[in-house]
């Protein structure tokens, strides 16, 4: 199976809304993650996923099958955790995952064994007898994620999975995720609105704004354009009118690198080569100062992605003055793509 | 630790053989058994739920407690009928439900909610759509389920009444007979209750609020069917056929009456029965067009989420 998410013009449109626009997109086996702000289509492109709903026009494959007709065969092989709490409080996880895997065609006992091995490996032990409503949120998250596993599917549709976590539940749900596929086999498509965490989780970015795709590709081709030094500073031990970050910036750019602030204290150093840490150090010696931070530092995915909304806004215009002419319009539409590269490698 | 060292590394190996070692992740190759199987199951789970099984023992209290209830009364008339050499039960199989219909009407008030309104409420309906099912199959899952609770629920009192009845040495011909008029009767109140009662349920993801408007539905439409039928001439000593129209706006007189008139149980002008063969045909077409009409609507309240 070389291509699990397929859409060729995949529409939407609810009365007084479009919810996706001629959505066409492709994902390979790995980790996707479907990046988007809240109502940008996320979620109604994952219940046309799973063929609950049909799409207004275009067509879609997951898996190979058309969501249009082979609904049934779809949700045989996807799992699907939904964003918001669905976990009965008064059973155990044990008792409702078992169900949840029998809802999804397994034997009862194949359903038992699964059950227990699924809990496992997401992380539930001993309290996996008790009932559900005394877990916490990342119990929770944990038994979403195991009914959406329990049955071994090919491709699980995960949406918000790291919501309400906190940054230890975070790393550990991402963590997890990121074994699904790498331990598991599973393909994962994972929705967040947050871009940070999908940088390290994902293979793959797909990022939808106003149910249109802005971008679609590899998290590398994201953040590796550059890498960058973090430097901070501390204040001149004795002159306090002295300022510091001033000096080291211009004492840098003397050097020939290129500087850039970044919020309150830290500046931003392009890496050249190995000596542009040897010249951030001996420059931060030379004017007697402390250094706080020196810390490598990837281009982050939402800078690309503002930037991406940028172009994309451009493109919009360029779709308006020209919109009857659609070669034109997918031209406008890779010009764009191509000038948030350039943006993002400065 | 006052262990001596040499002790540590026994009591290690002791614990390493307890540990449950991770043998990795395992694809499952077994069967799937797909969308028939997947509603059996949710059959059989929600109609254990509705017994309060695989749940807490809170939530068995009711059910058994109503089938308790149900049950002990046959028991009672069938040791009276026998003690007394009586050559018929004091109370025949339909009017024993007919009677005790209150009971049945709190059962299916508890219970509806608990089949429908909990997946609504803690959204667990996404999850089931999500697999093989479709919705038409989670509701004929649900509404067949709480039609079976309600026929177990039924059957228990009236199996009992019969099987005292045979054995007590009551006639077999004719105790075999009104038992089957029993079990029609059992399956019409079934059936109708079963379908008013989820709808009801599945349109409020509260199960307290649940709980009131099936009470208050049944309630209400048995006291204002009570008035009807005594404004209409029910409180005559010869009642007049047409106050017998007014059964028509409650579900329980509603059954009672088409089962009295079709098995011909109405022992005079006072006990509720369909007026005639026209009653027959309106009662029975009511009960259809209920059942019907409830079900499309369960199937279009789920055609949305």
């Amino acid at each position: 199976m070389s291509t699990v998410i397929k859409t060729d013009g995949l529409t939407k449109r609810f009365p007084r809304v479009t919810a996706l626009d001629r959505l066409t997109v492709e994902v390979q086996p790995g980790v996707v993650g479907l990046v988007g702000a809240n109502g940008a289509g996320k979620s109604t492109l994952i219940k046309i996923l799973l063929g609950l709903s049909p799409a207004t026009s275009g067509t879609g494959q997951v898996l190979g099958l058309d969501i249009a007709t082979e609904g049934p065969a779809i949700r045989e092989r996807v799992g699907y955790m939904p964003e918001h709490d669905c976990l009965p409080p008064d059973v155990s996880a044990t008792e409702f995952v078992v169900h949840m895997a029998r809802m999804a065609g397994l034997p009862a006992a194949a359903a038992r064994e699964r059950t227990a091995d699924t809990l496992r490996h997401v992380g539930l032990y001993e309290e996996r007898y008790r009932p559900m409503g005394g877990y916490s949120t990342g119990m929770k998250q944990r038994v979403k994620l195991a009914q959406a596993l329990v049955h071994d599917p090919q491709l699980v549709l995960l949406d918000e999975p790291t919501n309400g976590l906190d940054p230890v539940g975070r790393d550990d749900m991402l963590a997890l995720i990121r074994r699904v596929h790498s331990d598991f086999g599973i393909s994962v498509l994972v929705t967040t609105h947050l871009l940070g965490e999908l940088e390290r989780t994902c293979d793959h970015l797909v990022v939808i704004d106003g149910g249109r795709l802005l971008r679609s590709s590899s998290t590398a081709s994201f953040t590796e354009v550059t890498q960058l030094l973090a430097v901070e500073v501390t204040d001149h031990p004795t002159d306090l009118g002295f300022d510091a970050d001033e000096a080291v910036r211009a004492r840098l750019t003397e050097a020939g690198l290129t500087v850039a602030p970044d919020g309150s204290r830290i500046l931003l150093v392009e890496i050249r080569d190995d000596e542009t840490y040897d010249t951030v150090r001996d420059t931060v010696a030379d004017l007697g100062l402390g250094l706080v931070r020196l810390e490598q530092r990837r281009h982050r995915v939402a800078e690309i992605f503002a930037d991406d909304a940028r172009s994309d806004d451009a493109r919009s215009d360029d779709t308006r003055t020209d919109h009857a002419d659609a070669a034109r319009t997918d031209d406008a539409r890779t010009d764009a793509a191509g000038g948030a590269h350039d943006v993002a490698a400065p | 630790m006052s262990l001596p060292p040499e002790a540590v590394p026994g009591r290690t190996a002791a614990a390493d053989s307890g540990v449950i070692h991770d043998i990795g992740y395992r694809s499952y190759r077994g069967p799937r058994l797909g969308r028939s199987y997947a509603t059996r199951s949710l059959f059989v789970q929600s109609l254990r739920a509705a017994y309060g099984l695989g749940r807490s023992g809170k939530s068995k209290v009711l059910p058994m407690l109503v089938l308790g209830v149900l049950a002990v009364p046959a028991v009672v008339i069938v040791a009276v009928a026998i003690l007394q050499h009586g050559k018929q039960l004091p109370l025949d199989y339909p009017q024993y439900l007919a009677s005790f219909s209150i009971f049945i009407e709190i059962f299916l008030a508890a219970q509806a909610p608990v089949l429908m309104s909990r997946d609504l409420r803690y959204q667990t309906v996404p999850l089931y759509f999500s697999r093989p099912i479709t919705r038409g199959d989670y509701v004929r899952a649900k509404f067949g389920s709480m039609v079976a609770a309600m026929l177990i629920l039924m059957a228990v009192p009236l199996v009992v009444l019969y099987l005292g009845a045979v054995l007590g040495g009551l006639p077999l011909g004719h105790n075999t007979g009104h038992f089957l008029y029993g079990l029609v009767a059992a399956v019409l109140y079934a059936v109708l209750f079963s379908a008013l009662g989820l709808l009801i349920a599945a349109s409020t993801p509260r199960r307290g609020f649940g709980v009131a408007a099936i009470m208050g539905v049944l309630a209400v439409s048995s006291i204002i069917a009570g008035i009807v039928f005594g404004l209409s001439g029910g409180m005559r000593a010869e009642v007049p056929g047409s106050a017998h129209w007014s059964s028509m706006l409650s579900p329980s007189m509603l059954v009672d009456g088409l089962v009295n008139q079709v098995f011909g149980l109405a022992g005079d002008s006072r006990a509720t029965h369909a007026p005639g063969a026209l009653g027959v045909a309106v009662f029975a077409a009511e009960i259809a067009v209920l059942v019907l009409g409830s079900y499309w609507l369960m199937l279009s309240r789920y055609r949305k989420i």
